[in-house]
């Protein structure tokens, strides 16, 4: 059982997650400090560690468009929160299933800060509104990156295969 | 059946005669574009030799193209120190495609590309950016990926898991109207299909308003397709293409004819009349709020920026020239101007465009991203307003949440700065 920490709307920019002129910090043990740097009520709760890992993130459509800076999947990845939205900007959908962050597409997803959400098979369950959603399931070949433990280790296979 | 031209060049890429939308592929890389971005890639390399035994080496060091733009001259420590670390990976790789801080060949990534004759049709390039969908305006095919799926392809030479995209058919016939340019075309764009409206899509633009376009205002088009979410633009290959490449980016090779089979079969068809449009404003704080410039006309602007990988190139800093020509920019707006690359400065230089645009009142800006992404050269007080040929007007873009970013065509911000509000070029 988790919570919504934080309810968004649609077109939420890597800008917004991870503003530009942090993208000199790179190492994913640095970047979780600027998460969301804009929203500083949310970035310090997060940075005092309110925020138990496994919170959940809701957003509308197209999550992470623009930029392809990786350090806002990182970011996010390191506070362990897991973001449901409608839909996700194609990179960035990309760079958290390399990394390892937890992404859902639900495309119907009803969900407030403070709802208890839980996830069960196939489904998002608002336990708050008693009311479940549909998860569009992400397709087999990204699988087997979450599979293999993120693109890295996933490289890794191919490459001592290949040798 | 019939293939767009992505479904073409990924079945050359894979060796496959025939590839359907959906398939997934790991296509051979010809082009591997990183910029300062290029310290979280190496780091992300060495973490996959991590306990192998292997020796970390890239898989083709011809293949790979390191540009320095985003941050130049370095704005602080962290990125010197960065550029540093890429300076020796680069050493010690054997990297020759090294465009480091210079005005012999530095300049933006995504001019650079094009301009050295990097990109050729046909090609697979993948780059740490999400603009790179630019170099499909040579007919390749041209994305943006992240850091770590960049340090996987150094390590095999090919994309893993990339599914065909389906294709959008974008239309575009009519002579564009004075003081109409390819800008307002993929605004207006935008703003009709939305933010996300070509989602995990490929954009290929057609009809007779791209074959009498350059390959500059084709650049400008496959620029901003990532603004609409799409994986790539694309334009098939034509004698104009054949032109730059030959006489603008010195490639002396033959090149791929590319064009879509007559029977490709698209996703949709977006049908634009260019002669009906006029100039298009994107307002904040998302690039698909698209008016005409009849609707936000008179906004009182704080800084105008005329340059970027979509803006910066020849053309625009004539048309912006020849706007400014003998004028004065308004006292209450401060006007940035950042050529895209080092030899497009010289060759304003030369045709006096910089001599003009100086005399304006403008400050012209090393070559370089600039201020576009809110790093350095040109933040935004709280509650100042920009007016940018750039392609980004997020919240915070330029440095600061409690600013706003008005996107435009070189022509409406040249206007623009006369007054110190946004003017319709048309009417000066």
């Amino acid at each position: 059982m988790s919570r919504v920490v934080l309810k968004l709307g649609n077109d939420i920019s890597t800008d917004i997650i991870y503003p530009g002129r942090y993208m000199a910090t790179v190492l994913p043990t640095e970047t979780p400090q600027y998460a969301f740097a804009d929203n500083k009520e949310f970035n310090k709760k997060l940075n005092n560690k309110e925020i138990p890992p496994g919170s959940i993130i809701v957003a509308g459509e197209n999550f992470g468009c623009g930029s392809s800076r990786e350090q806002a999947a990182s970011t996010l990845k390191g506070h362990e929160l897991v973001i449901i939205a409608k839909s996700f900007a194609r990179i960035f959908l990309q760079n958290a299933i390399n990394l390892g962050l937890k992404v859902i597409i639900c495309p119907e997803i009803e969900a407030d800060e403070g709802d208890e959400i839980e996830i069960i098979e196939g489904f998002v369950f608002n336990k708050t509104k008693n009311k479940k959603f549909q998860i569009t399931p992400l397709p087999k070949t990204r699988q087997s990156i979450i599979d293999a433990g993120g693109l890295i280790a996933y490289t890794r296979k191919r490459l001592i295969e290949k040798t | 059946m019939g293939m767009t031209m992505v479904q073409k060049i990924l079945a050359r890429a894979t060796g496959l005669k025939e590839v359907n939308v959906g398939d997934v592929l790991e296509p051979k890389v010809d082009v591997a574009m990183s910029h300062e971005n290029a310290a979280l890639v190496i780091n992300q390399f060495y973490e996959i030799y991590k306990g192998t035994n292997l020796e970390p080496k890239v898989f083709d060091p011809e293949k790979i193209v390191i540009i320095f733009d985003h941050r130049v001259p370095a704005e602080s420590s962290k990125t010197a120190t960065n550029q540093k670390k890429i300076r020796e990976f680069v050493r010690m790789q054997g990297i020759k495609n090294f465009h480091d801080i210079n005005s012999i060949d530095g300049g933006i990534c995504h001019q650079i590309l094009p301009e050295y004759g990097y990109v050729r049709p046909g090609y697979v390039v993948v780059g740490t950016d999400s603009h790179t969908t630019t170099h499909g305006a040579l007919g390749a095919f041209a994305f943006g990926i992240g850091a770590t799926e960049m340090a996987s392809i150094w390590a095999l030479g090919v994309a893993l898991n990339i599914e065909v995209p389906p294709t959008i058919k974008v239309v575009v016939n009519g002579k564009l109207p004075k003081y109409v340019l390819p800008k307002d075309i993929i605004l207006h764009l935008i703003g009709k299909i939305t933010a996300e409206g070509a989602n995990f899509k490929v954009l290929e633009f057609h009809g007779d308003t791209i074959k009498n376009m350059n390959v500059s205002g084709r650049l400008v088009l496959c620029n901003m397709s990532v603004e609409a979410g799409a994986t790539s633009g694309i334009v098939p290959v034509d004698e104009e293409t054949l032109r730059y490449l030959k006489e603008e980016a010195g490639v002396k090779e033959n090149i791929n004819k590319l064009t879509p089979d007559p029977d490709a079969v698209y996703d949709s068809v977006v049908e634009i009349d260019a002669s009906k449009l006029v100039p298009q404003i994107a307002c904040p704080h998302s690039v698909d709020n698209v008016k005409p410039v009849n609707e936000v006309e008179g906004k009182k602007i704080d800084q105008i920026v005329i340059g970027s990988c979509t803006n910066g190139r020849l053309d625009d800093l004539e048309i912006a020239a020849n706007i400014l020509k003998g004028k004065k920019i308004s006292k209450s707006v401060r006007m940035l101007v950042f050529p895209a690359s080092w030899r497009i400065y010289k060759n304003a230089l030369k045709k006096g465009y910089i001599g003009i645009l100086v005399d304006a009142g403008a400050v012209i800006m090393n070559p370089g991203c600039g201020c576009c992404l809110g790093v350095h050269q040109g933040a935004l007080g709280d509650g100042e307003v920009a007016l940018s040929t750039t392609n980004r007007n997020f919240k915070g873009r330029m440095g600061n949440p409690n600013s706003e970013i008005y996107l435009c065509s070189p022509a409406v911000a040249a206007a623009s700065a006369i007054k110190g509000e946004i003017t319709d070029p048309r009417k000066i």
